[in-house]
């Protein structure tokens, strides 16, 4: 392959992104406009907390405990006195880390398992399919804790089960998707005109296979962030001192009824973070590159 | 009768797979952790447990055969349903679970039903909006749908305890028994999300039903919107619900472990929970085995009332969507 058939074809495939992008959007709608707004937010609170919140999320102030929401603190103070709302925006990189990695790691190793099936022979197809259908029966949550209970408690741990526990349902989607691309008619074509095997998965397939992973990856975060809370609310994954998300609902969990602000805002961010996501990731995935 | 044969023959070989995967990740996950596995099995390093229920547990695990030999024995223990004794609470785990189930059971059951009445509520409303402002309304409830359906439960349950518990006092707080006044708010805490789901699914259903040739058939003979609605449009609304109706509880079930916690309930969640604190592997293991099997239960129901709703489904072999479009966890 010459060094100008390279060029025009990354080129090309630039201007195909180009393209997506700008139709995306075009199609992002009212609904979209929001959650990317509020993604965008999560992410520079992530990256820059001392933006939104100037403060210390660990200052104690023992004589300002249990302060209902007012002037001074938006979302009132913990138990130590702690401002809840400066804890809340430090702990948008945690929740958001914690929920990206354990969709990496879910991604990761759905992509094995969905390619393997794929690409694979027939009878490693059938039983790839059969296992990760089964796994993928099991609800998330309930395969979750079945690797804490051996794995121990922790945020690694949690997020390694998390990942580990929504991998079946990337490798569904993945080996789904690899099929179609594998018997498209354009990869047909590319074999007859003498490109070789790896070559063809490595520019057909993989680039048209791996596309809508943004999409599913974008909602997967989404589900992830909630469901690593999940663990940390159960006490399993990170612990109270920690800004994280789920961690704080922990520590308000005993004060549902006389302190609801412990509980509200961190559930309040990791619902608008979650949905946001969701919805982001369903508008990428309703318009699909060319 | 060769057609049911093969659909029961078809449905046990899914529980057996489904007893093979957790044996299998299960006997996976304790090698990789490290360590003892008999160690691991009485709850890790910080349990110090004692040299003799050590032994024990090595001589019933038979840790001192090959590995083999020993996946082998864990896969027919799996099977058989020999869950053994929890190590914290030196019980059996059948007999531990067997006390809980019906109160979780009571919960998934309610919840479905609330996720169901809701659902078909939103959806048939959506489809019978008329006017400018109406439509708008059906789309600001798209994106209720969507909010909904990822609606953490320990948020939405915490906030239903602070307003109705906390706040107006009519409801309590913890739920312990099954009467309807217990069970209502950690019941609605379970269906929201779940009903979000349905409610998708529903409404889309619905709306492409109401355009089919075949209601607009009915409208041309004279009949009423609300009774193509009803007559027509709902049987084949209903189908990819009822579909996803084995999913839906499935995520009841996961949703209980959280629930069960959040109101002080004992249950099946709470034990789950419980267990995995105290890494008492056995209970782990048999409650995500009775977990695993009520899914497969509860599909091949789900698939039956397919087939009772749609007669063209009869002579399917297998139901086929386990799972919402898209969805990456259940």
């Amino acid at each position: 392959m010459s060094g100008q058939q390279t060029a025009s074809r990354s080129q090309g495939r630039a201007a195909a992104v180009g393209g997506w992008a700008r139709r995306w959007a075009a199609n992002l709608g009212p609904g979209g406009m929001v959650s990317a707004g509020v993604v965008l937010l999560v992410v520079l609170a992530a990256l820059v907390p001392g933006l939104f919140a100037p403060g210390d999320p660990t200052a104690v102030a023992p004589a300002q405990a249990y302060q209902p929401p007012g002037p001074g603190a938006v979302f009132g103070t913990d138990a130590s006195g702690r401002d809840v709302y400066t804890r809340v925006v430090h702990g948008a990189g945690q929740s958001l880390g914690v929920g990206a990695a354990a969709t990496a790691i879910g991604l990761g190793l759905g992509l094995l398992l969905g390619f393997g099936a794929a690409l694979g022979p027939r009878w490693l197809d059938g039983a790839l399919s059969r296992v990760i259908e089964v796994l993928f029966a099991l609800p998330s949550l309930v395969l979750a804790l079945l690797l804490v209970s051996v794995l121990g408690a922790g945020v690694g741990p949690s997020v390694l089960a998390v990942g580990l526990a929504t991998a079946p349902g990337y490798a569904r989607i993945l080996r789904a998707r690899a099929q179609s691309v594998v018997h498209s008619p354009y990869v047909t074509a590319a074999r007859l005109e003498g490109v070789s095997a790896p070559e063809a998965f490595f520019l057909h397939v993989v680039p048209n296979t791996l596309w809508p992973l943004i999409a599913v990856g974008t909602l997967g975060i989404g589900q992830a962030i909630v469901w690593v809370s999940a663990l940390s609310y159960l006490g399993l994954g990170a612990l109270p001192p920690s800004p994280e998300w789920g961690a704080m609902l922990n520590a308000g969990r005993l004060h549902i009824t006389s302190s609801w602000w412990l509980t509200v805002a961190p559930g309040l961010a990791i619902t608008a973070a979650a949905a946001a996501l969701t919805m982001l990731g369903r508008r990428l995935s309703a318009v699909e590159p060319a | 009768m060769r057609a049911v044969l093969r659909w029961l023959l078809g449905r046990l070989a899914a529980a057996a797979l489904v007893a093979w995967v957790v044996a299998t990740v299960v006997f996976f996950a304790l090698r990789a952790a490290g360590g003892d596995p008999s160690e691991a099995i009485l709850g890790g390093p910080g349990s110090q447990a004692s040299e003799e229920s050590m032994a024990r547990v090595r001589q019933e695990y038979s840790l001192d055969e090959p590995l083999i030999v020993q996946y082998l024995l864990q896969l027919a223990r799996t099977v058989t349903f020999q869950l053994g004794d929890s190590y914290a609470r030196r019980l059996p785990v059948s007999e531990l679970i067997g006390d809980q189930l019906p109160g979780t059971l009571a919960l998934a059951g309610l919840g479905l039903v609330l996720a169901w009445a809701l659902a078909l509520a939103v959806a048939t409303l959506a489809v019978s909006a008329r006017g400018p402002i109406a439509r708008r309304a059906v789309g600001l409830l798209r994106g209720g749908e969507v909010v909904a359906s990822v609606m953490p439960h320990f948020w939405l349950g915490a906030v239903l305890i602070a307003v109705f518990a906390g706040g107006l006092g009519w409801l309590p707080a913890t739920s312990s028994d099954n009467s309807l006044r217990s069970l209502l708010l950690p019941a609605v805490t379970l269906a929201v999300p779940v009903a979000g789901f349905l409610g998708q699914v529903m409404r889309d259903g619905l709306e492409e039903a109401h355009a089919a040739p075949f209601a607009t058939t009915a409208r041309t003979r004279g009949a009423s919107e609300r009774r193509v609605l009803w007559a027509h449009s709902l049987r084949h609304a209903a189908l990819p619900a009822i579909a996803l109706s084995g999913w839906a509880f499935g995520s009841l079930l996961s949703g209980a472990v959280v629930v069960e916690t959040l109101f002080g309930r004992p249950g099946l969640g709470r034990l789950l929970i419980d267990a995995t604190h105290a890494r008492d592997v056995p209970l782990v293991i048999g409650v995500v085995l009775v977990i695993a099997l009520g899914y497969v239960v509860v599909m091949s129901v789900a698939d039956l009332l397919e087939r009772v709703v749609d007669p063209r489904l009869r002579g399917r072999v297998e139901a086929v969507r386990t799972a919402p479009e898209g969805e990456v966890v259940s």
